[in-house]
């Protein structure tokens, strides 16, 4: 048993993240084609805006949730006035919230994958399973919640916050930080870590790629240096 | 780099800005680029085109890559045209381009493919028999071949090798020439200038084993049989490049943009470059917009039109002035002057024949062929004379057969008078034929009587029979189109008179407005006027394809025959059906009928074959009285259309097949024990009625077809005129025959054909497709073959439309298991010489031709119609009846024969269209080329014609037009004929020889043979009929001059001899149906039309991925708005149409461009390309060749007179289909009938 904690929840977390890193970075450089997102809008609109808003809106939000909650040192929302009763009744209840507008884009989108015989048909069956990994781990983290309501002084959240933390700052024992929290937790964590590994082999990747630079474009017309003529003014 | 560390280098990005900030300078990586580089890079490019059944013709690029055909452009290395001239290229449309897809389609044949219940029948009898004797067990037990004939078209294909496949073909072949003779075995291919040697290789195989070749031109409609009837030609036409010399062009039915897309940019050139056009055609077409002006005629009343343009020109230009270029022209190159007896009838006369040289007392001085040698008058002397090159000169005589204006005993200079006012002694009622006054609905008539009286100058001339009445054709002409001359009677006094054939009148039929037609024929003929005929016309399908599309033609030749436009450059008739241009024809003549080991070939017209195979003569409606002259003696003219082709086929005027109701092989037998010659012996047997010709009893097991090769084609879908009738009675399939036949009705029956009661179902034994894709013919095959395609194989490819010839290459080898048709009937051959052993040796075969045009036959039959069978006449072979003829044939050596050319080119000559030279230099040369056959055997020191390339040089080298040598050969031939000297023509490329690694290289114009009457010349463009006016060849009719007139017996009885405008034919085909088969939509009825569409590579490939997406991926059919309102249909419903041949869905478009009262179901749209069921038949869709029904003419049927004398793909029966209805309603509910196996299994079991 001891093992296992070991290996999940201090030597997974760094394999997890090396995949993730290294994993994207050869699929950028030896695949551009495939760097993408593989939309099946154009197959078929019919539940993609719904579902995919929904489902888009939901996981940022709980990304941004969980990030911030899990990095963000006690001290400094106690800075801000936020207790840790505060901030565990606000992850309950933001959590609550985003988990469910999720929950309701997914299902939308499963549906229509599994459902619809166009996208059924051109679906590659790591779409499927990526859709319904994501369903799972989203499922497991709304099972936790009514743990969190039994837990109101937010313990089990400074435990988990702690041994993000330490994963991050490569601070070791790590693992025996984490023993004591549920099991329900436990597994929501590895499969959280597990998600980071599939990046790199899944439509995923396009997580990387968020055209906002865009909108900051500092030129409407782009012409490329010629390097001859470059040479020749220098 | 990375694409990553680039990245990272983000801040670094822009280098650079633009003033005002609005463009910035990068130096990113352009790695990406590449991707759009190998996107276009390629291993090599390699020449090829598309053997398809399109005029186009275009060369290829071929690009491959990796080993794979990637993509296609256009060839752009034509040789150039003149200065004055836009050049030919680019060619090639984008269905042209889209072509690459099939090869590595889910479409593709890869493999042979047997149906499951057949192979497994054949490999249980094969286990323990030999092959023909496997085969015997299983199509001699009717239990086992009902098994497998069931289910045809109901899928079971199953892989199997190729010497599987060979080799039951081969012992199907063999068992039925054994047991029921050669002739049963057939095949179907169309087109061989579309890739000549895949045609030969089929071709020759049949005729060294005595099989049926099957004809196409005739079959698809697009023979126009005004050709030979005018001209004595199968077909001959401007090239596109001539249209650029056109001072005005009539677009007559045909839709050059769309089905002519390479060609179309002569059209726009020489409208920039200031020419006037005309477009006439129902629906506002593409062609349309290039249009001065566009009329829309009702569709099938386009004959009234040209009547009405006929009646403008003769009133404006010939009766009532003088041109003298029309006039001279008319003189010297048309049958006007000729002289024509008139019969007397009631109070007045009616046309009869032409008077003859025969019909005088001293034979006019000519002792040969009198009776072939047509009469007019000296303008000077006022004597009767024999002009020079009437068909009695061509035969028998040498020299004299020109059109000089000499008379034809003494060489004399004539001057042949036109009219025979200022010298006639009378002037008499004639009485003429008119048809418009049929009502019928959907078209509209008038309510002028049928028999229209007409004054004519009459002169009488003493002949050996006494006094006769004669006039010239130049007078009945003028009196038949109604102009006044002042004779009195009845004669149009202005265009308003509502008379035949005036502009007012037509106006009633067509809808077109009579100022319109005026407008168009007085610039039509004034432009020839100033321009020495550069009047051109060009026609197409929209006009041939009608039962009567002889009418709608001749109206047009005359228009353009009245103004000296014929054989003058930018002038003409430009009739663009069909790829009928063979350009080496005579040097592949004798590759493809197996010339070179044995004559004659068996060829067989293929609209009587399948009218009368797939018994679509039993569903016959139209009697022979509903389309005869109102002169003509009804009591004559009993029986049914049927009883007119098998007449026909008793006289030697068209072939049959099959021959004889005994396998010919045993009639030679017969003979032999009963010590007489095969033809004598049959000849006395068929009179005695112990020997039947099969023609007269179809239904007899005896004279079924039964082995089908189908290669190139898709017989039963595009080509299947009634092909629910094919799938019901030729292939004992399910089909959607809806109506019932003769017998089931009690209408009356045929009257020399036998009637069975019980319908035959599945006449085939077996049916063998070869193809490179799964079509609808496929579907329904036991054998299915992969071919090579176009860009897999060798070939050649020539068209009418641009005067090159190239080559099909192989860019890659033929994919998967597939092989190129030269190799795989190369296999079939020897497989079946493996197999005849033992059961087939040196057979004798009696083969029975027709009188052939082009052959001293040609002149059997001069005067009146007379049947053997009937006591009329003694049956006389080559005269009376078809030639006999005994062939040897050596059965083991098939494959040998097959691979080797024979002997006969040297011992006997080769030729074409009536002449014939020695070709010994060039039999010479391919052992040479080509290196002889070295292993033993019949075969041995011949030249070798083992691989495509070889049978490509023999062509070559054979023929005049690639073959300098030959070419100035043939002219000298030729010569001797005309007594004049043609080989200028071809003298200053006497040593060129065209070889196929130099059309590899670049396409290159073809030499001018005597095949054709254009010339390839720097100082013109190819033009029809160029060398029968500037060389004085006479045409090949019967007064070796263009006809107005044509006084065959049939042709008079059917009111024919002039051209004049007869109504569609009612087909009957709605009738009684409509109200059975509601289904509780509003229905409309409309006028069935099938055109070449936009979104197929021409008129067959309508299933190619690339072009279904183009348009809306299925089958649609498009109907004006106005019926569509009436039926409640929107665009993009689902309709069904039907009528009694058969039921078919679509799509509709519903478009303003469509004339009210029509339809237009795009040609060849596939039985399994996104089809549902038909709610009538409950079978999968239907297509549109499911509502159609091959109906005969009897005109088509004359034979051993002139030009009308039967020849292979020239004249015979023709398969229109444009007169057709169909009843459409929108459906209630789609049906894609996509259910479990189970079900289907169901219905295959109790098919057994």
């Amino acid at each position: 048993m001891r093992y296992i904690d070991q290996f999940l929840f201090q030597f997974y977390p760094y394999l997890c993240l090396v995949v993730f890193f290294l994993g994207s970075w050869a699929r950028f450089d030896r695949s551009q084609y495939t760097w993408r997102s593989q939309s099946s809008q154009f197959l078929r609109r019919k539940q993609l805006i719904w579902g995919s808003n929904l489902f888009h809106i939901g996981i940022l939000l709980l990304f941004c949730g969980h990030f911030f909650g899990l990095l963000t040192p006690p001290e400094v929302y106690h800075r801000f006035g936020l207790s840790t009763e505060g901030k565990q009744l606000l992850a309950v209840a933001a959590g609550g919230i985003f988990a469910f507008v999720c929950f309701v884009g997914m299902t939308m989108l499963i549906h229509r994958r599994l459902m619809d015989p166009r996208i059924r048909r051109t679906s590659k069956p790591t779409d499927i399973f990526i859709l319904l990994f994501i369903y799972a781990q989203l499922i497991l983290g709304m099972v936790g919640i009514p743990v969190s309501i039994a837990d109101p002084d937010g313990g089990n959240m400074l435990v988990m916050a702690e041994w993000a933390r330490s994963i991050l700052l490569f601070q070791g024992g790590s693992a025996e930080l984490i023993a004591g929290v549920p099991w329900i937790y436990k597994v929501h964590i590895v499969a959280g870590m597990t998600l980071f590994l599939l990046v790199p082999f899944t439509r995923l990747v396009h997580i990387w790629s968020v055209p906002i630079w865009y909108l900051l474009r500092p030129g409407y017309q782009i012409v490329r240096q010629q390097i001859n003529l470059a040479k020749k003014g220098a | 780099m990375s694409q990553f560390v680039d990245r990272l280098l983000f801040f670094k990005k822009y280098v650079d800005r633009f003033p005002h900030g609005f463009g910035v300078v990068t130096n990113e990586s352009r790695a990406w680029e590449d991707s759009y580089r190998q996107r276009w890079q390629h291993d090599k490019i390699v020449r090829s085109t598309h053997g398809t059944n399109c005029t186009g013709s275009c060369s290829w690029k071929i690009y491959v890559k990796n080993g794979l055909v990637t993509w296609e452009t256009q060839q752009t290395d034509y040789p150039r045209t003149r200065p004055d001239m836009p050049n030919h290229e680019p060619r090639g449309c984008s269905r042209g381009a889209s072509y690459s897809w099939y090869i590595y389609s889910g479409n593709r044949l890869k493999y042979p493919l047997i149906r499951a219940r057949l192979l497994r029948l054949w490999r249980a009898e094969r286990a323990a028999k030999d092959p023909v004797a496997a085969w015997t067990a299983i199509v001699e037990d009717p239990e086992k071949s009902r098994h497998y004939k069931s289910i045809r078209g109901m899928g079971g294909f199953v892989r199997a090798t190729w010497d599987e496949a060979t080799e039951m073909i081969a012992a199907a072949n063999v068992y039925t020439v054994k047991k029921y003779g050669p002739d049963r075995v057939v095949g179907f291919s169309p087109i061989p200038a579309m890739s000549m040697v895949s045609y030969a290789a089929g071709t020759r195989y049949l005729s060294l084993i005595g099989g049926t070749c099957m004809s196409f031109y005739d079959w698809y409609c697009d023979l126009p049989p005004s050709s030979p009837q005018t001209w004595g030609e199968q077909t001959d036409v401007p090239e596109s490049a001539d249209w650029y010399n056109a001072g005005f062009l009539i677009l007559w039915g045909s839709n050059v943009p769309q089905t002519r897309t390479p060609d179309a940019h002569f059209y726009a050139e020489v409208r920039y470059k200031g020419a006037k056009s005309v477009v006439i055609c129902p629906d506002y077409s593409e062609a349309a917009k290039f249009a001065d002006l566009w009329l829309s005629p009702q569709a099938g009343t386009d004959a009234a039109v040209a009547m009405a343009m006929g009646h403008v020109i003769l009133k404006e230009f010939h009766a009532e002035r003088t041109v003298p270029y029309f006039e001279d022209y008319c003189r010297r190159y048309t049958d006007l002057p000729l002289l024509v007896r008139l019969e007397k009838r009631g109070k007045g006369y009616v046309p009869g024949r032409f008077l003859r040289a025969s019909d005088f007392a001293d034979g006019l001085g000519q002792a040969n062929n009198p009776e072939w040698k047509t009469v007019a008058w000296d303008e000077a002397s006022g004597e009767v004379v024999v002009p020079l090159g009437s068909i009695g000169f061509r035969w028998g005589e040498s020299g004299k057969w020109n059109i000089e204006p000499r008379e034809g005993g003494s060489g004399a200079e004539t001057r042949l008078r036109l009219s025979a006012i200022g010298r006639s002694d009378a002037v008499a009622a004639v009485q003429f034929p008119y048809f418009g006054g049929h009502a019928r609905e959907y078209f509209k008539s008038t309510d002028h009587a049928p028999v229209l009286t007409r004054n004519v100058p009459v002169s009488h001339i003493e002949t050996a029979e006494g006094t006769v009445a004669v006039a010239t054709v130049y007078d009945l002409l003028l009196a038949h189109y109604g102009i006044d001359r002042g004779l009195g009677g009845e004669a149009a006094k202005s265009y308003d008179d509502d008379l035949p054939y005036t502009p007012a009148w037509q106006e009633r039929i067509t809808g077109v407005k009579r100022e319109h037609v005026i407008r168009t024929a007085r610039a039509f003929a004034s432009n020839a006027e100033r321009t020495n005929g550069r009047s051109m016309v060009i026609l197409g399908a929209g006009l041939n394809h009608w039962y009567h599309m002889d009418m709608n033609y001749r109206g047009i030749i005359n228009m353009l025959m009245l103004c000296g436009c014929i054989g003058q450059s930018g002038g003409g008739w430009a009739h663009y059906v069909g790829q009928e241009k063979l350009r080496p024809q005579t040097g592949w003549l004798p590759l493809a009928f197996a010339l070179d080991w044995n004559r004659p070939p068996r060829q067989m017209n293929s609209t009587s074959y399948f009218y009368a195979h797939t018994s679509q003569w039993k569903y016959e409606t139209l009697g022979v009285h509903e389309i005869l002259s109102p002169l003509a003696d009804p009591a004559a003219w009993t029986g049914s259309i049927i009883d007119c082709n098998v007449r026909a086929e008793r006289m030697g005027w068209l072939p049959s097949s099959p021959q004889l109701e005994t396998n010919p092989l045993d009639v030679c037998k017969a003979a032999a024990a009963a010590g007489k010659e095969p033809a004598a012996y049959a000849v006395e047997a068929l009179q005695t009625g112990t020997l039947r010709m099969s023609c007269e009893d179809p239904d007899n097991p005896k004279n079924f077809p039964r082995n089908l090769f189908i290669w190139r084609s898709n017989l039963l879908g595009a080509s299947g005129k009634g092909h629910e009738y094919f799938l019901k009675h030729l292939l004992g399939a399910k089909n959607g025959v809806l109506g019932q036949d003769l017998g089931a009705r009690g209408l009356p029956k045929p009257e020399e054909v036998a009637w069975r009661d019980i319908p035959p179902d599945g006449k085939l034994d077996l049916m063998v497709t070869i193809d490179f894709r799964m079509n609808t013919s496929g579907l329904f095959s036991d054998i299915v073959l992969p071919t090579a395609t176009w860009y897999e194989k060798n070939d050649l490819n020539t068209t009418d439309m641009h005067p090159f010839i190239h080559p099909l290459t192989a860019a890659v080898d033929p994919v998967w298991e597939s092989r190129s048709d030269w190799a795989i009937f190369r296999g079939i051959a020897e497989a079946f010489s493996k197999a005849a052993v033992g059961h087939l040796g040196v057979e004798k075969d009696l083969v029975l031709t027709p009188l052939l045009h082009d052959m001293p036959g040609e002149i059997a039959q001069p005067f009146g119609v007379r049947d053997w069978k009937k006591g009329e006449c003694e049956p006389v072979p080559g005269k009376t009846m078809p030639t006999m003829t005994v062939v040897e044939r050596d059965y083991p050596n098939t494959y040998r024969k097959f691979t080797a050319l024979g002997p006969l080119l040297a011992k006997l000559g080769n030729g074409g269209k009536g002449i014939s030279w020695k070709t010994e230099e060039e039999v010479e040369f391919l052992r040479h080329l080509n290196r002889p056959v070295e292993e033993e055997g019949v075969s041995k020191g011949m030249p070798r014609i083992h691989s495509d390339v070889h049978a490509i040089e023999t062509v070559l080298t054979l023929a005049p037009e690639t073959n300098g040598h030959v070419a100035v050969k043939a002219w000298q031939a030729l010569g001797r004929n005309t007594g004049r000297e043609h080989a200028h023509l071809a003298l200053h490329r006497e040593d060129e020889k065209i070889r196929f690694r130099d059309l590899v290289a670049q396409p290159r114009k073809i030499i001018s043979s005597p095949t054709w009457s254009g010339i390839e010349s720097e100082q013109v463009s190819y033009n029809a009929g160029w060398t029968n006016v500037h060389e004085l060849i006479p045409w090949r009719t019967l007064t070796g001059r263009q006809q107005f007139y044509l006084d065959h017996p049939w042709m008079v009885a059917f009111g024919e001899s002039f051209t004049l405008y007869k109504p569609p034919i009612d087909t009957k085909t709605i009738d009684g149906i409509m109200e059975e088969k509601d289904n509780g939509n509003p229905q409309v009825v409309l006028n069935f039309i099938t055109p070449h569409q936009k979104w197929g590579i021409h008129s067959t490939y309508t299933d190619n991925l690339l072009m279904l997406t183009l348009s809306r991926g299925g089958p649609i059919i498009w109907i004006s708005e106005v019926d569509a309102g009436k039926a409640g249909i929107e665009d993009n419903d689902w309709i069904e149409a039907y009528n009694r041949n058969g039921a078919f869905v679509a799509r509709a478009v519903v478009s303003q461009r469509i004339q009210p009262g029509t339809t237009f179901m795009y040609h060849a749209q596939e039985k399994m390309t996104n089809v549902p069921g038909s709610e009538i038949t409950r079978e999968r869709g239907g297509i549109h060749n499911s509502a159609t029904r091959a109906t005969l003419k009897p005109t088509h049927m004359i034979g051993g007179y002139a030009q009308f004398s039967y020849g292979f793909n020239y004249y015979g029966t023709v398969g229109s289909n444009r007169d057709e209805f169909v009843i459409m309603r929108k459906m209630k509910e789609v049906d894609w009938l996509d259910r479990p196996l189970e079900e289907k299994r169901q219905y295959m079991e109790k098919a057994e």
